[in-house]
This record gives C-alpha cells, structure tokens and sequence, in this order.
C-alpha cells in the first residue's frame, strides 16, 4: 500500500441480507485530499462510510483504513478518526460544552486537554456564546456545526462528514462550507458524501460518483465534467404540453439531448448559438437557459438519472 | 481488559451526564419513600396493626415490615426505568449510542459501563431510602445500611435485565408494556406489601419467579435479621443471573443494532 494512502478498498461489497447495499466498488483516499462520495439516496455513500468509520464489518472484499483492518482494529482505527453521521446525534439534553466534554473523554483525552481544545472549537463553530446553552436550543446549522467541532476534539488524521449540509438552509451551507475548506487548508483529510453536485464541485479534490452501490465514474469535478458533458448546457422550458411535440426538433442542436419531465437539456460547446437556432426554428419556449455543465449533467447522463428528486 | 476500561470510560461519562439531569430524579428519590412510608407504612398500616397482621407478619409492626420490601421495589423501578427509555433513546430516538461507538468504545463498554452506573445510582437510591425509613422509626440504623446491598443487587439485577429487553424496541408501546405488565405487577405481588404465600397457591410459582421476589427476600432478611425463604446463596444466584443474561442479551442485540 502506498504510504500516504489512509483509506484502500478493493471489491468492497456490503450486504444487507439479499441486498447488495455497496457492489463490489474500489477506491483510495490519498493523505491530505478532500475525497468524495456523490450520488442519490440510496445509492450506498453511507454504508461505504460506515464501513471506513470501522462500525459496519465489510460483506467482501478488502479494506485498510489508516494502514489497518476494521474488522480487527475497529478501536484503534476510531480512536483517529473523526465522524460526521448523516443523523446528528448529538445528548439534547446537555449544555453545548458537556456534549464536547465527554465526546473528548470517551477518546480517553484529558480533562485539562479537552478543555483547552474546546475553546478554539467552539470559537471554529462559531459557538463559543452558546457554550453553557442545551443542544436542544440550537438551529440545525449550528447542531451540524457543534457535529463537526465535536469530530475534531481527538485531532483526528481522517475526517468522514457524511453528508454535512442536507436539511440547511443555504446560510447555513456556506457557512458549512466555508469551515470544511478551512479544515482542508489545515491539511485535515476529509471524506465527505452528498447529493449536492455544487458541494462536491466546491468541497472536493476527487471524487466518486456512485449509483445504485456501484462507482459509475471518478476523477476530479473538472475532469469528470469535461470528459463526460460538453462545455455548455441549455435548458428549454416549454408550456404545459407542447414539450412532447416539439423534442424532436431539438435532436440535432447539440451532442446530446436529455427529455426530463418538466424541461429539456441540450448539450453544446455552443449554448448561445444553440439558443438562438430554437429562436429561428419559430419553436417559442417559456423560458432558456444557457449554463455550464455541472456533476449534475454527468450524473444524469451516466445513469439517465438526475441526483435529488 | 479493554472493555472493563471502556465500562470505566463510559462510567464516568453517565456520572457526568447526571451531574446535568439529576435535579427531578434527586428529588424523587427523597419524596418517593416519604410518600410510600407515610401513606402505607403510617396510614394503612395502623389498620392493618390493628387487625390480623401480626399474625401473618412475625412480630413486626406493619410499616418495619414493609420499609425493606419497599426499598427492594424502588431499587427495581430505578434499575429498571434507568434502562428504558434511556437505552431505547440512545439506540433510536436520540441515536447517542451510535456517537458512543464511533469512537474508540465498544458495545461490551457502553453495556457494562451503562450497567455499572445504574448499580451506582441504585445504591445511592437505597441509601436514602433506608435513612428516610430509619426517620420513621421503620428501621433500625445499621440493619438499615446492611439492606442497600441486596436492594442494590436487585436493581443491578432489573437494570441489565430490562436493557436486555430495551435493546429489542424501537418504540415507547414496549416500554408502556413492560411497565404495566411486569414492574407493575411485580411491585404489587412480589412480597413487598405481604407475603405471597396470601397469594392462591396457583399464583405463588409465578411470584417465585419474578426477580423481584428474591430481592425482597434478600433485602427483609437484611433489613429485619429474619431469615429467608430459599437458601440466601439461592436468592443471590437467581439475581445474579438476571443480571449476566440481561447483560449478554444487551450485549449481543445492541452489537446487532449497532455494528450492522
Ligand atoms: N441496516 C440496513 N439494513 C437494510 N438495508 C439497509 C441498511 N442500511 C442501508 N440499507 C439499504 O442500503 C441502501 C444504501 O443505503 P445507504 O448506504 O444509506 O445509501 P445513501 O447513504 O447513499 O443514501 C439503501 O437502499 C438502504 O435502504
Ligand atoms: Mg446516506
């Protein structure tokens, strides 16, 4: 194994019965990166994290995390690691420091020690005034916030946020975001899973995309989005009904054509002229939109699916 | 021994927690025996003084008769409320314990940690109980101290066996069940208030089977310096393997719920 790989999966496969939660997928988490997960729900990210995070024993295949196997070093893998659950899960009960105090025990840290790291955590999370109020009073974001301080309280060398920001509002996220590429800058490894393309796209060095427990590509969010989607997308908009009789005269305006439900993508290094075509084919959309193709587009064209439903 | 430093580990954390929750529950356990002994012990009990009830309870008037059956049933409803709606909360309402094990901690400490605690607080709880009764002139002070550690064991025994049983549910219904069906019924026909053998003789095996019951045992002998039913060793044993059962069921189920 390379040194400076934390993270080494070969065929790893979890089983939930008959159900193949995670197929058989490969991957490497190099020291220092931002590493991705990107896919649906369902699509296996946290049962893979699960597995790295060593409370979840691999179905298959093989796993190293930290130079180590979970299935036998489960303790000595967590007590390096930090964990961002999908769920908070967070004692409600207790003031904001209470809950990092005893996070911080249970890595057998010291009093003194804890104590010295929960104010530069707090001061992290921006919590540093709401040390002494019950977690129950905090908004989401800052629960989430509060989440990620308490992952850091052992200094941990690989970071596992799942899915870090759904359910906030975009306030929230970019403050979210803003405290993750910190992290990245202080050379903290972190693993993170979404269904966000624009997080992915913003958060991470590398990347899988994952559907249905496969890894259906990889690479950085640049490369992946240039090999796969053309530089431009248009998306067209028409009334009620009348999408269905126009689509195929659409067909040669770009590389590819994507009908979804409620609009049409066209896919153009070209978008304007693309757009202005429609105009002069006397086709009179509600509304086109040219943008840049996104993870999104990769998605959809990989599995003819988009990402959030 | 890992897990036993994890049990520590995780001892200490509940300590902590409780520094932070125990206001209600500090007041409940004074007010609970003050309640219980005053209304049964006092009230009822200088009817029952006065009618037949020496005959069926030795020589002992009825309030000293009942303070030690009273201390084992509140270090049974302590064991037992303690790993309820805790335990189902940190596996699923609140989801604690799945933050408890990403970090280096394992089941077998969280069980025997959280297990450890709960004797801890049992104790604590039968220590107030036997000085509030010593108060009422219901016991004597050193017997009264000798019975904080059957009752203890009693809780120690209901606190492993109902985690066991908690690690099953999802939801509060099995917990309402739990309590209206077996610590209710126990309080009420376990020997605590009279001796089961006023119960139909149908009836008695079932009593004899409740850990209950050989909590009472141990704590009036303790308490009263009578002597018990079986065998004290025997008492003893039939708690002590509610507890290692309740423990070993915890442990597995709750690694299934867990580590999944
Ligand atoms: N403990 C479990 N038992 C049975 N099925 C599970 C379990 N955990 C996850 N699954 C199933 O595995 C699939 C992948 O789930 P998950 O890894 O949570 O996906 P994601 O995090 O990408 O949304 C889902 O279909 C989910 O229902
Ligand atoms: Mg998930």
């Amino acid at each position: 194994m390379p040194s400076d790989s934390l993270v080494v999966a070969k065929g790893l496969t979890k089983r939930f019965g008959d159900f193949v939660a995670v197929d058989n997928i490969d991957f490497e988490v190099r020291s220092g990166e931002a590493f991705g997960f990107l896919g649906p729900n369902g699509a296996g990210k946290s049962s893979t994290m699960r597995i790295i995070g060593a409370t979840s024993p691999a179905s298959d295949g093989f796993i190293e995390v930290l130079g180590l196997d979970p299935e036998f070093h489960g303790s000595e893998i967590r007590q390096r690691l930090g964990v961002v659950p999908q769920e908070d899960n967070l004692d409600p009960e207790l003031p904001v420091d209470a809950n990092l105090i005893i996070y911080g025990r249970y890595f057998g840290l010291s009093r003194s020690l804890i104590k010295e790291r929960i104010e530069e955590l707090l001061a992290f999370a921006q919590l540093s005034d709401r040390a002494k109020d019950k977690v129950d009073s905090l908004s989401g974001g800052m629960k989430r916030r509060l989440t990620i301080a308490r992952s850091l309280i052992n200094q941990p060398d690989l970071l596992l946020l799942d899915e870090p920001t759904t359910g906030l509002d975009p306030q929230a996220r970019h403050l979210l975001w803003d405290r993750l590429y910190r992290l990245k800058q202080d050379g903290v490894t972190l693993i993170i899973t979404t269904h966000y393309m624009d997080e992915a796209e913003q958060l991470c060095d590398r990347l899988v995309v994952m559907d249905g427990g496969k890894i259906v590509a990889e690479g950085s969010p640049a490369a992946l989005i240039q090999k796969h989607s053309p530089r431009e997308v248009v998306e067209v908009r028409f009334p009620v009904g009348v999408q269905e009789g126009v689509v195929n005269r659409l067909e040669d305006l770009g590389s590819r054509i994507e009908a979804l439900p409620d609009r049409v993508l066209l896919y153009t290094d070209d978008g304007d002229r693309a757009a202005e075509e429609i105009h002069k084919r006397g086709l009179f959309p509600e509304t086109i939109l040219t943008r840049r193709s996104t993870l999104e587009d990769v998605f959809l064209k990989l599995t003819g699916r988009t990402l959030v439903d | 021994m890992t897990t036993v430093r994890h049990a520590m580990t995780y001892f200490e954390s509940s300590a902590r927690r409780y520094r932070y929750v125990f206001r209600g529950s500090m007041f409940a356990s004074f007010l609970n025996p003050i309640l219980f002994l005053s209304a049964m012990g006092l009230g009822l009990g200088q009817l029952v003084d006065q009618q037949t009830g020496e005959a069926v309870i030795d020589t002992f008037s009825y309030v000293t008769y009942l303070a030690p059956g009273l201390m084992a049933t509140t270090a049974m409803s302590t064991g037992a409320s303690d790993s309820s709606w805790p335990v189902v909360a940190g596996l699923k309402w609140l989801k604690t314990y799945h933050g408890v094990l990403a970090t280096p901690l394992t089941v077998g400490g969280l069980v025997l940690g959280h297990v450890a605690f709960v004797f801890t607080r049992v104790l604590f709880v039968s220590l107030v109980y036997g000085l509030v009764a010593v108060a009422f002139g219901a016991l004597e002070l050193p017997r009264a101290l000798l019975a904080i550690l059957p009752a203890g064991l009693t809780g120690l025994a209901f606190g492993a066996a109902v985690m066991g049983f908690s690690s099953y549910l999802d939801r509060d219904v099995g917990l309402a069940n739990l309590f209206r069906f077996g610590i209710t019924p126990m309080f009420l026909f376990s020997g605590a208030f009279f001796p089961i053998t006023q119960l139909p003789e149908f009836i008695q095996p079932l009593a004899i089977a409740t850990p209950l019951w050989h909590g009472v045992e141990l704590t009036r002998a303790a308490g009263l310096g009578v002597s018990t039913s079986w065998h004290p060793v025997l008492h003893v044993l039939v708690l002590a393997a509610f507890t290692v059962i309740g423990l070993s069921v915890a442990r597995r189920k709750m690694t299934m719920r867990l580590i999944s």
